[in-house]
């Protein structure tokens, strides 16, 4: 074990500040959330009033947000799992080029695709008023993180010849799919789910401008607080939200270190 | 096999066809109502000819470029220290530095309002020690740190999984060879991870240029590009300059992450 | 399930196989293999073997015009999966998602065998290959040896009527690669299944084949048993890639091969010919008196068993090995002696 020296200590003070100055934020709204009075600081006493009253306040933009993030992870599922197949199977400039057409919608701001949106479809009042149109941005957003992830999976276990194997015993397209293809696309597909419900909740740039008064998020329902309400609500709400989404960050950490070991030990 | 590339379109046409209708037919609406309001085609001009619209552009840019500027330095410390120390505690630091990945740009904002607004933190702080209240939440400054604390975690994840795969053998060569620790920092590490850094700052450029959120709840005063965008848009009602703005936006920061993949694997989420 | 089926008749007619980014992996060949044989496919990468396996797989279509017959039926339209081959992969394909009796039983469970009648099948399998305490393991637990043992096992179980191994030793260590050889050719043996197998080793090929065909750049080279093609090639390149081969020039004159380093007596040498071909073990130490070729030694290898010579010959480098278990010193003086019915001459006289 070397010995560390001063060089250690400093840089590791330095990460350490870092770490604060992301973390210690985190901490102090979700203490505002169950304090009294936030002015007069955690001696007022903790409470879970303000939580209770974001509960009345906003329950069906939390069900929503949650409807929403569900759905669209159906939606992905349907989608992007046959088009990653398809990625997979015929490599080359085509797939890379479309590939780097579905990450489009991550490279440009939430703000242009929402306007595009709203451009195209604003005469559909139908659709334009419900929650579909929310969905629709969410999807076109998630989905290349459903494909990559998916995608990363099929390459890592040399699907082509795991296929050929099978197709040898005999098996046709959809026997292999369900026997052979899915079940080693497992990792990839939980990972991507993870992915894909958490930035589903999260998701504000686009929804902010494809929302109306009766189709808001979780996410939209925070910036109205914050405007309107006291502090010590809109931070009660800011603690549902963290609630809602940590357990899910947890999530994809655990995923990603059994992936990347996975994945190397296929590859032997 | 053509039956078998068939069955791949087959399989790939619901994300085409969701994909074309729902993005690539409303780009193509939106580049070309941009082109419908009172001054035409040359509202695509009037980011640099409009005043207003010129100074967001410059404020945004150089905003943008700070941000990365600060970031890339903090991550790759962090993340190249990260990397290359195992100790106690090592694991739970790297979940906590990549947790604000998905935070919404309000959140963000929010906490940013917690720390240095009317009621935050340091200005407690500062009033203890000084007696005048330091308020810079409001500002281009409150915007930096928020911009910071968004793109800390997309960049460290990048410069972690490049620095893993820097060649330990190449830096032993150089100390062989007599370089003292910073020299080797200077002429290996910094050179090994340049395509993994120009990637992450791309990166965290573009998504700065873009980000809306957060600009929009920390308000009023702020000028930068989205918030403008969005400006023109509700209140001014002028939908086709607004057209024209956020489809220049989208163009620009599609372009420097364009850049960014070819100068490495893949991207990390731009949100915020 | 039913016994296993009488052994397959293979025939490729006219089968060529030029890819869609142009590159023509194999001109278009003919190719008769008989029931119960083992044919090896042997080449240096890129002559075609693989593709000539997959196109008989079905892997594959051949370029319009070429045919894949089993037992005279034309089943060139038909998908591998009905094909029935049993197929060997170099990387084995094995299901990591399924444990060794899974993977063994996978063909048997698409072919609705009911439980019992499976699980007998997979003991059956997993005690002809001795693999039976591994019955349970996961792939990823297995070493590459076991592996090939379990890709075998699911490739018979389904009692193919034709077994296709594509270079299946080439991932393993020498040592392993020698015993799997062995269990190998008794496998075939004694199933007297129809096998096609493909490798880059001419060793292995020796070895395996009751036939073998040698390719070149998507050609066919020479078809036959390997005692013909490593004495009797049918062209240069053949004559190479088997084994070591020396080659003089020279002229033929009265009855002996005159070259610059001596006259090798010839009496069946055909006229005109320029060069003779013979194997490095046909060159005999002699003594200065029976000597036909003099030269210097210029390397000499101890491989153990035997001792391999490079020597200058007259301008040409001769390799010859001995059992002799005398050393050799750099540059000593050597007289070497060929039998006469040890000389090759090639076909195209090359």
């Amino acid at each position: 074990m070397r010995r560390r020296g001063p060089a250690f200590w400093c840089l590791l003070g330095f990460t350490l500040c870092v770490c604060a100055f992301l973390i210690v934020p985190v901490g102090m709204s979700m203490l505002a959330g169950v304090t009294v009075n936030y002015q007069s600081g955690i001696g007022s006493g903790m409470t879970l009033r303000w939580v209770a009253q974001v509960w009345d306040g906003y329950r069906d933009t939390i069900f929503r947000s949650i409807g929403i993030a569900l759905a669209c992870l159906a939606c992905t599922l349907l989608l992007g799992v046959p088009a990653a197949y398809a990625l997979a199977r015929r490599q080359g400039a085509l797939a890379r080029t479309i590939e780097e057409l579905l990450v489009m919608p991550v490279a440009i701001p939430g703000l242009a695709t929402a306007m595009a949106l709203i451009v195209t479809y604003n005469t559909l009042g139908e659709f334009r008023t419900s929650w579909t149109f929310i969905l629709t941005g969410h999807v076109l957003f998630t989905l290349p993180f459903m494909v990559r992830s998916v995608l990363a999976v099929m390459g890592a276990i040399d699907l082509k010849t795991l296929e050929e194997g099978a197709a040898s015993l005999g098996a046709g397209f959809f026997r292999r799919v369900f026997t052979v293809v899915l079940p080693n696309c497992r990792s990839g597909i939980l990972a991507g789910s993870l992915m894909v419900v958490t930035l589903s909740m999260g998701e504000f740039n686009m929804t902010w401008l494809l929302h109306t008064p009766l189709t808001k998020t979780l996410p939209v329902g925070l910036a109205d607080a914050y405007a309107s309400l006291r502090l010590e609500v809109g931070s009660a709400y800011t603690l549902v939200f963290f609630v809602m989404i940590v357990p899910l960050l947890i999530g994809i950490q655990v995923l990603a270190r059994p992936i990347e070991l996975g994945t190397k030990a296929t590859r032997r | 096999m053509s039956r078998s590339n068939r069955l791949l379109l087959l399989l790939f046409l619901p994300a085409g066809i969701v994909f074309a209708a729902f993005f690539l037919v409303p780009l193509g609406q939106l580049f070309v109502i941009g082109g419908t309001g009172k001054e035409g085609w040359s509202a695509y001009g009037a980011i640099l000819t409009n005043r207003n619209y010129f100074n967001s552009l410059v404020s945004t840019t150089l905003l943008s470029a700070s941000v990365t500027a600060a970031t890339l330095a903090i991550s790759g410390i962090a993340g190249v220290f990260l990397t290359r120390n195992r100790f106690w505690g090592r694991v739970a630091l790297v979940a906590m530095l990549t947790f604000p990945l998905a935070f919404p740009g309000v959140v963000i904002g929010f906490m940013v309002i917690m720390l240095a607004g009317r009621q935050g933190v340091i200005g407690d702080v500062t009033e203890w020690l000084t007696g005048e209240r330091l308020v810079f939440a409001y500002s281009m400054t409150g915007l930096f740190i928020g911009y910071v604390y968004f793109s800390i975690p997309r960049t460290i994840l990048t410069v972690m999984a490049a620095a893993e795969k820097l060649d330990p053998k190449v830096e032993e060569a150089a100390r062989s060879l007599g370089a003292g620790p910073l020299r080797v920092v200077r002429d290996v590490i910094v050179p090994g991870l340049k395509p993994a850094l120009l990637s992450a700052g791309a990166i965290c450029f573009a998504t700065a240029m873009g980000a809306f959120g957060t600009a929009f709840t920390l308000a009023t005063r702020i000028n930068v590009l989205p918030v403008t965008i969005y400006g023109v848009f509700t209140e001014e009602a002028n939908i086709a300059a607004a057209a024209a703005l956020s489809f220049v936006l989208g163009v620009l920061t599609w372009a420097v992450l364009a850049l960014a993949r070819t100068a490495a694997g893949s991207t990390v989420a731009a949100a915020g | 399930m039913s016994e296993a089926p009488a052994p397959l008749a293979i025939r490729l007619e006219r089968c060529g196989k030029t890819f869609a980014d142009g590159t023509r992996a194999l001109e278009p060949l003919d190719l008769e293999i008989r029931a119960g044989e083992t044919l090896v496919v042997l080449g240096p990468s890129g002559c075609g073997k693989t593709t000539t396996l997959r196109i008989i797989a079905g892997l594959e279509e051949p370029d319009p015009g070429g045919r894949v017959l089993f037992d005279g039926t034309d089943v060139t339209p038909v998908p591998i999966e009905s094909r029935r081959v049993g197929l060997v992969f170099q990387s084995y394909a094995l299901f990591p998602n399924m444990d060794v009796r899974g993977n063994i039983a996978y063909g048997l469970r698409i072919r609705a065998l009911g439980k019992a009648g499976r699980d007998a099948r997979v003991d059956e399998m997993l005690a002809m290959m001795r693999i039976e305490a591994l019955a349970d393991r996961r792939i990823d637990q297995l070493s590459g040896g076991q592996r090939q043992r379990v890709a075998l096992a699911r490739a018979l179980a389904v009692r193919p009527r034709a077994l296709l191994l594509d270079e299946p030793l080439t991932a393993l260590d020498a040592k392993l690669r020698d015993t799997l050889r062995v269990e190998i050719d008794a496998l075939l043996r004694r199933l007297g299944i129809t096998s096609i197998y493909v490798t880059h080793d001419q060793s292995e090929a020796m070895a395996l084949g009751d036939r073998i065909v040698v390719m070149d750049h998507g050609k066919v080279a020479q078809i036959g048993a390997p005692r013909e093609i490593y004495f009797a090639p049918a062209s240069r390149f053949v004559a190479e890639f088997i084994g070591s081969m020396n080659r003089l020039e020279g002229r033929v004159e009265a009855g002996r091969f005159v070259t610059a380093a001596g006259a090798i007596p010839w009496p069946d040498a055909p006229p005109g010919a320029r060069h003779v071909l013979f194997r490095p073990e046909s060159v005999r130490l002699a003594g200065a008196d029976s000597a036909q070729l003099a030269g210097t030694v210029s390397a000499a290898f101890f491989l153990g068993d035997r001792t391999r010579l490079f020597i200058e010959c007259g301008g040409h480098s001769v390799i010859a090995e001995t059992a002799e278990r005398r050393e050799f010193a750099r540059d000593a003086p050597v007289h070497l002696a060929i039998d006469s019915d040890a000389l090759l001459t090639l076909k195209d006289s090359q």
